[in-house]
């Protein structure tokens, strides 16, 4: 009764750990799948669940520890694995992992519940490990544990899967094998980049197969003339952006995660970034992919035509479909030329209003070399200052309530300089502007772009943090913000910020500990105002795991069933990326 | 007492230069540590005296010394000359311009980021027969009738020296001070602020270049690291 030993083992623990939350007691437990271990599950399943029980008396919050809490309790129980008898507490332990350091950073940004782990997806066993050797001839295949720990946990320590086994591709024709193969054992995948997803878009739920397109990271060519640049997925956003800037281009978009994110992903989720205002969405610049569907078929997409319209453009579905459609392994891109005149003007207002007057005045006496508009409230700059290093203040006179960054691009310094102080000038004398500050050098530049671009940062620094990023009417965006900040009063600190030339309005919730009574404050009330102003509850960061049971607030119910035909019809398994963007319950409808 | 600040436009230190440096297309700003010697002018002035702003260079040298304007000096002088000028030539047109503004006190940063000479501050003073305190990173000026003297910490390679001097020439050195931002409001009264342009007729100085630049090269790419079984 080995198990048994074990499990009691786990049992004393396991008292300890519930009731201390700062504790980081791991313990590893393995116990094997016996037809006859049935009794002794149940009892195991009976004990933990009458110590979860002791700790959280009420249900609601026991089984809110069960499914939030279990990203972040670390109970490191590898393997267990209790074939037939279904013990669902045990499945839900097993996938605890928490952070010691971070227990009081728990996702409970939804309160939706995770769903569970379907079960026609098959687990892995050692005849799929030799294939996968055999087909990536055994470099591509990781079963390293400190790797597996990276790459199943995201970025903001939010989310952690269990997977067991990563692969890494070099070629198409090798994503092509593998979905095929995966498909067929009906072994569920998820499809990983950069892992920089800020909804849990990246990692595993459960236990599927993490497929790192990272290894295929080369250039393939790049056309002076037009500036199309056709590259593997697997590329990094930054050295793309290095490699352009030599041949004096750039890239349509920018974003903080930069340095981390690959293009296969920025495409994947159709990234929106700092630049969109003047270069347009992915939509608009991606001219061709190629992809590998589910079944392991191969789309050969990858035109390098500015127009094409022979039947219908196939590639859109996959921009923004989260790697839900297939994986996309090429990427033809349309890059605008490096300018050389940039000028950066870290603006002060005193209402909101003034903020949205002074956009439309951009627009139309900077015109054609806007090329950015960013928003920060008092709150974001004050909550950035203190978090952040070796930043300073560019308005240090006086406090002012909103600060407005406005970017503008071109190729004539003096032209430009000339339309932005006239602009400027005018700005002050008609009252809309406070104070500001002109950028003289590309270091004065970084430091406000720093400013802006640290604020997610300095949230993750100060404590708990609610993220909700939503488009909405540019004249409602601040309605929201002063709506949150009565409805919270002094329990939490109400940060906006967000590019407000693109009505996206990035709206952070910050305190000292995650807080149900919190949470039921801003959830449902953040969507349900979102949706009845058309807007959308998620502007650029994707839906990811996060957002799955949200889409009926901006999307009709009609729409998403044709969401689902259409998941049902180029992945009929569902093995892509399982429990993300489409609600469960409309996938096991159709 | 009148400051007088020398600044020169150089390629901004934040951009990435490929062989050859070519100007044409690169952002150019004020060298930084001209930058630094301006703010800490107008520091001086804050608690004391007039400051102005004065760089020598080709046509395009007027947005440096809007930049400056903008920041608060009160005057520029913008000396006019087509093409490179080396610091001997520099520093005798600043020998002619202290000898027509008379200031009280010269602040330059300590070295160019484009050519790193190091030498135009000490040209001057050598030419004016003015004292110097060059590395400067910290500076105190009494300016009391009859006792005109700077107490100026400066960073050498043993550690840090302090020297008073009676109004000197003085290189400023990266720790002295912040410089600030330039503030709109400061921006759009700069617009209305003078800027006198000067040629080198008007100062009597003859330039004769001294020095021939033979070659810029790129130093060699660095190699890749070769691993030994043994040593």
């Amino acid at each position: 009764m080995k198990y048994l030993t074990a499990a009691s083992r786990l049992l004393r623990h396991s008292s300890r750990n519930l009731s201390d939350l700062g504790s980081n007691l791991q313990f590893f437990c393995s116990i094997r799948p016996s037809s006859s271990c049935t009794s002794a599950s149940n009892s195991i399943s009976a004990h933990i669940d009458a110590i979860a029980r002791l700790s959280y008396p009420s249900l609601r919050s026991y089984e809110r520890f069960i499914q939030d809490d279990c990203f972040h309790r670390k109970f490191t129980l590898k393997n267990i694995c209790f074939g037939g008898s279904g013990v669902g507490i045990l499945h839900s332990l097993a996938r605890f992992q928490s952070d010691g350091i971070r227990t009081h950073h728990r996702n409970l940004a939804s309160t939706a519940s995770i769903p569970e782990r379907n079960k026609s997806f098959a687990t892995i066993n050692s005849d799929d490990i030799s294939y996968f050797n055999k087909v990536l001839g055994g470099r591509g295949v990781v079963q390293d544990e400190e790797k597996l720990d990276d790459a199943n946990t995201d970025w903001m320590r939010k989310y952690k899967g269990s997977s067991k086994l990563m692969l890494q591709p070099r070629t198409t024709q090798e994503v092509s094998q593998i979905l095929d193969y995966c498909n067929s054992r009906c072994l569920a995948v998820v499809p990983q980049g950069g892992n920089t997803s800020l909804v849990g878009g990246s990692i595993p739920v459960y236990d599927e197969v993490i497929i790192n397109v990272g290894s295929m990271n080369n250039i393939l060519s790049f056309d002076k003339v037009s500036g199309i640049l056709v590259c593997e997925a697997g590329c990094i956003l930054e050295n793309l952006m290095s490699f352009l800037d030599n041949e004096g281009y750039i890239m349509p978009l920018d974003l903080g995660a930069k340095g981390s994110c690959q293009i296969g992903g920025n495409i994947s989720t159709n990234a929106g970034g700092l630049r969109l205002l003047r270069y347009g969405s992915l939509h608009g610049s991606v001219l061709g992919l190629e992809v590998v569907l589910a079944n392991g078929t191969v789309l050969d997409m990858l035109g390098t035509l500015r127009k094409d319209n022979t039947g219908y453009d196939l590639k859109h579905l996959f921009i923004g479909s989260e790697g839900s459609l297939g994986i996309v392994t090429k990427v033809s891109i349309l890059t605008p030329p490096k300018l050389p005149s940039v000028n950066l003007a870290f603006l002060a207002c005193e209402d909101y209003l003034s903020c949205q007057k002074i956009l439309v005045e951009a627009k139309t006496k900077l015109g054609e070399i806007l090329s950015a508009f960013e928003f920060l409230d008092i709150n974001a700059m004050d909550l950035v200052l203190k978090q952040l290093d070796g930043l300073r203040d560019p308005l240090p006179s006086s406090k002012h309530n909103f600060y407005v960054l406005i970017e503008t691009t071109g190729s004539m310094e003096s032209h430009d300089k000339e339309k932005l102080e006239a602009f400027l000038a005018q700005a002050i004398e008609s009252g809309l502007l406070t104070d500001g500050v002109v950028a003289q050098d590309i270091n004065q530049a970084s430091s406000f772009w720093r400013i802006r671009e640290g604020v997610p940062e300095a949230l993750l620094k100060e404590g708990a943090v609610y993220k909700y990023d939503l488009s909405l009417p540019p004249e409602k965006i601040y309605d929201l913000v002063e709506e949150m900040r009565q409805r919270l009063g002094t329990a939490a600190n109400v940060v906006a910020y967000g590019h407000l030339g693109d009505g996206n309005l990035h709206l952070n919730i910050s305190t000292p500990q995650y807080d149900d009574n919190i949470l039921a404050k801003i959830e449902p009330f953040v969507y349900e105002w979102t949706s009845k102003q058309r807007g959308s509850i998620s502007a650029e960061h994707g839906i990811g795991l996060m957002k799955a049971n949200k889409l009926h607030y901006s999307n009709s119910a009609e729409t998403v069933q044709v969401m689902a035909a259409i998941k049902k019809v180029l992945d009929p398994s569902g093995i892509l990326n399982p429990y993300k963007v489409l609600p469960t319950s409309v996938l096991s409808q159709s | 007492m009148k400051i007088m600040v020398a600044v020169k436009r150089v390629v901004d230190y934040a951009v990435k230069i490929r062989s050859g440096v070519e100007t044409s297309n690169v952002k150019m700003s004020m060298n930084p540590f001209c930058e630094i010697a301006l703010e800490e002018a107008l520091r001086i002035k804050e608690s004391g005296r007039a400051s102005e702003v004065v760089s020598v260079g080709p046509a395009q040298c007027a947005d440096t010394l809007r930049t400056g304007l903008a920041k608060g000096a009160d005057r520029a002088i913008h000396v006019e000359f087509p093409g490179t000028l080396y610091p001997l030539s520099v520093a005798k047109i600043f020998k002619a311009l202290v000898d027509a503004e008379k200031p009280g006190l010269l602040l330059l940063g300590k070295q160019a980021i484009d050519d790193d000479c190091n030498r135009t501050g000490q040209m001057i003073a050598g030419l004016l027969k003015w004292p110097q305190g060059t590395f400067a990173s910290k500076i105190s000026v009494v300016l009391d009738e009859g006792n005109k003297v700077a107490t100026v910490d400066r960073e050498v390679d043993g550690g840090l020296e302090t020297l008073s001097l009676d109004l000197p020439v003085i290189t400023t050195d990266l720790r002295l001070n912040q410089p600030r931002y330039a503030t709109l409001p400061n921006i759009m009264k700069a617009k209305s602020k003078v800027i006198k342009k000067l040629t080198l007729q008007d100062l009597n100085v003859e330039i004769r270049s001294d020095l021939e630049v033979v070659q810029v090269i790129e130093p060699p790419k660095r190699q890749a690291g070769v691993v030994l079984s043994s040593v």
